[in-house]
């Protein structure tokens, strides 16, 4: 066992699968001699060469389409777009290309292809290094779509990313990166996207997921117990694409109500998908509305610290929707 | 001589001009070295520099109507913003993200610029978007003239757009479309590319197989020129030809002024693992700010006690500009609910 962050599990990952599978290279800018601007490629290109740890000109769609290109050609690629908010030049390649290569030739060509994306609000990025992609995605059949909340769940399911034979949008929450610790195995099996993850078994309410807001829902949720005497289950998703349904109506049929949180915009957010779901398929279990809290429905995230903070739901604001609901 | 023929400023720079340049390049040196500091400081989040840029951003300023022409600029302009008449006050409430920034109202990273008065262009961070953008406008100038929407005698209307964004950042497809189609219609385009070997750590090597951009003008059927981007005039001069192959209706350019970025890439970046120390240093050595004065001080147009006292002015400026930004109020954390989308015009419903 070792103490991790969130991007240490992610780097270590990297250096297994360039180790393991001599297929396996990764992509983007500045992850060569740089390490990544955030460094979560730090040492690889040491290790592993310019060949295997390659800086790409600073091209998006150049560098999502040599990857579906090289993942054709039975390679391994794991292509870094630097920011998700400029995974938008890429758009095409990934919805267009990737996402229906499978469908389009009737099974006979796969696109092995990984696209690891930091995500979400961090104070001082902006409207261009803050936004939330994983709604544009999830609507997307022939995606899927992971996001892991742990340092452990990060390292085993980039493993299983890779070994996955289709294209798979691995996002990854950047403010996260340095804050969520925690303990790694020393040996884990790849989790392949999927399942999702019960952080926190509970039965008065259940609060749906993922990313950052996964990391602050398990701090609310303690805070609830201790502060209101309240049972609350966190449901991490995990992978959003294919959605771990029996989770999420398991758990909604034991606590009878659902809250949702995520820092993508409230409109059209995935939200509104997990809401269907249980209206859907779980409504007779519904003792109260289906919440949701969400960032609210501007741009993108602010510069300016205060309306930063006013953006981004943080612990606080997830306590409080938590002890609204539970009320009703 | 074609170049008093356009409706641009003249070739020529009187010697006001010439002082006025250099005048601008340093505000936009202390108020740049400033925000290093306040940064360092943990007083403003972020910073992003033109430092090492400044005779690139100046010269080109200097050789379009200032105030006038369409400018979308990118996030390494300050010394252009300046140039194009943007206040240190302008600056330091975007660094500080005041209400009353007049750029994005604290909304956006300092030093993306938008001047609806003086034809900036708002920008995202996102490289490159601007140049189709920049084509765009250029169309419209060309579209209006010809529809005859606009009085071909009226001073205040744009005649051409400048764009201007790194060398790095000529490998998106946008950049790629947008020359394209300036070129294809013939539009008053000019796009500047300053150039300064690096895109964040990525050498300029590594980003295309040519040693200059400016030989892609070419593919566009665009005239492409490099220069100097460290000389101030000399990048004038070439900006000064551009333009004004715009005004006469010959079509778009790209002027491509090699130079160099002084600072890491912004203030998130450590530039030690991708360039070496000796590298910066020489760099430093053939900087536009120092090389500009001893111009002036060669020409006489400079004394050793005007030098102090422009320093002493500029340093009062900067002071200033930062007490009063400082000062500013924040905008109410609500405020970042709008505007989203603009309210329909009177009578329509
Ligand atoms: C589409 C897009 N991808 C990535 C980035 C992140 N990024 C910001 S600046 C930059 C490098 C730009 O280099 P260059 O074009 O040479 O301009 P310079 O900063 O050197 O002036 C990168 C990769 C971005 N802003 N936009
Ligand atoms: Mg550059």
């Amino acid at each position: 066992m070792a103490e991790m962050t969130l991007i240490e599990a992610i780097r270590t990952a990297l250096d297994e699968a360039l180790a393991q599978d001599e297929r396996v290279f990764v992509t983007g800018e500045d992850i060569g001699r740089r390490g990544g601007v955030f460094r979560a490629t730090q040492g690889l290109y040491e290790k592993y060469g310019a060949r295997r740890v390659m800086d790409s000109p600073l091209t998006e769609m150049g560098i999502i389409g040599v990857g579906i290109g090289a993942a054709l050609a039975d390679l391994r690629p794991v292509c870094e777009i630097q920011f998700a908010d400029f995974i938008h030049p890429a758009f095409n390649q990934i919805v267009g290309e990737a996402a229906r290569m499978y469908y389009r030739s009737a099974g006979g060509w796969q696109v092995p292809l990984v696209i690891r994306v930091p995500y979400g609000a961090v104070p001082g990025g902006g409207l261009y290094h803050c936004q939330s992609v994983e709604a544009l995605f999830a609507h997307i059949p022939g995606l899927k779509i992971v996001v892991p909340s742990t340092p452990r769940d990060a390292r085993r399911l980039l493993h299983g990313a890779i070994l996955d034979p289709n294209p798979v949008l691995f996002l990854e929450t950047k403010y996260g990166y340095r804050q969520i610790r925690g303990e790694v195995p020393e040996q884990d099996a790849p989790l392949l996207p999927g399942p999702a993850r019960i952080a926190r078994e509970g039965g008065d309410l259940s609060l749906f997921a993922w990313g950052l807001m996964a990391f602050y829902a398990e701090i609310a949720a303690e805070r609830a117990a201790q502060e209101d005497g309240l049972d609350v289950e966190v449901v991490d998703l995990r992978t959003l694409h294919p959605l771990d349904q029996e989770s999420v109506l398991g758990s909604l049929r034991k606590t009878g109500k659902a809250l949702v949180v995520h820092e993508d915009t409230r409109t059209m957010g995935f939200g509104a998908e997990i809401a269907a779901l249980l209206v859907d398929e779980a409504f007779e279990y519904l003792d109260g509305p289906v919440k949701r809290l969400t960032a609210p429905d501007v741009p993108a995230a602010p510069f300016n610290r205060g309306m930063f903070d006013y953006f981004l739901p943080g612990p606080d604001d997830i306590f409080a929707a938590i002890r609204e609901l539970a009320a009703y | 001589m074609p170049d008093e023929t356009g409706p641009g400023p003249s070739q020529r720079l009187s010697d006001d001009t010439l002082l006025e340049m250099y005048r601008l390049m340093l505000l936009s040196r202390r108020l740049d070295e400033r925000a290093w500091a306040l940064h360092r400081q943990g007083r403003v989040q972020f910073h992003v520099s033109a430092m090492g840029h400044e005779a690139a951003q100046v010269g080109a300023a200097f050789a379009i109507k200032r105030g006038v022409d369409y400018v979308v600029p990118y996030y390494r302009d300050l010394a252009m913003a300046i140039a194009l008449g943007c206040s240190a006050l302008d600056f330091m409430l975007g660094l500080f993200a005041r209400r009353d920034d007049p750029w994005s109202a604290g909304r956006q990273m300092p030093c993306h610029f938008s001047d609806r008065g003086r034809h900036i262009i708002s920008g995202s961070s996102t490289v490159a978007t601007q140049v189709p953008q920049a084509a765009g406008l250029a169309f419209a100038i060309h579209y209006r003239q010809r529809a005859g929407l606009v009085d071909p005698q009226d001073a205040t209307q744009p005649r051409l757009a400048l764009t201007s964004l790194g060398e790095g950042s000529t490998n998106q497809g946008e950049w790629h479309e947008g020359m394209n189609w300036a070129g294809v219609q013939g539009l008053p385009m000019v796009c500047l590319v300053e150039n300064n070997r690096y895109a964040i750590s990525v050498p300029q090597t590594e980003q295309m197989a040519i040693p200059s951009v400016a030989t892609r003008a070419a593919s566009y059927g665009a005239q492409g020129e490099s220069v100097d981007g460290n000389d101030v005039l000399a990048v004038h001069a070439a900006m000064h030809r551009a333009a004004q192959r715009a005004y006469r209706g010959e079509g778009p350019s790209l002027v491509e002024a090699h130079t160099y970025r002084l600072t890491p890439h912004t203030s998130d970046d450590d530039d030690r693992s991708y360039r070496s120390r000796e590298e910066v240093a020489a760099a430093g050595e053939v900087e536009p700010l120092v090389r500009y004065r001893q111009t002036l001080l060669e020409r006489g147009l400079l004394t050793p006690s005007r030098v102090d006292e422009l320093e002493a002015r500029t340093r009062a400026q900067v002071d200033e500009a930062q007490r009063a930004a400082e000062a500013a109020p924040e905008p109410a954390p609500e405020e970042a609910d709008s505007p989203v989308l603009a309210p329909l015009p009177e009578g329509l419903t």
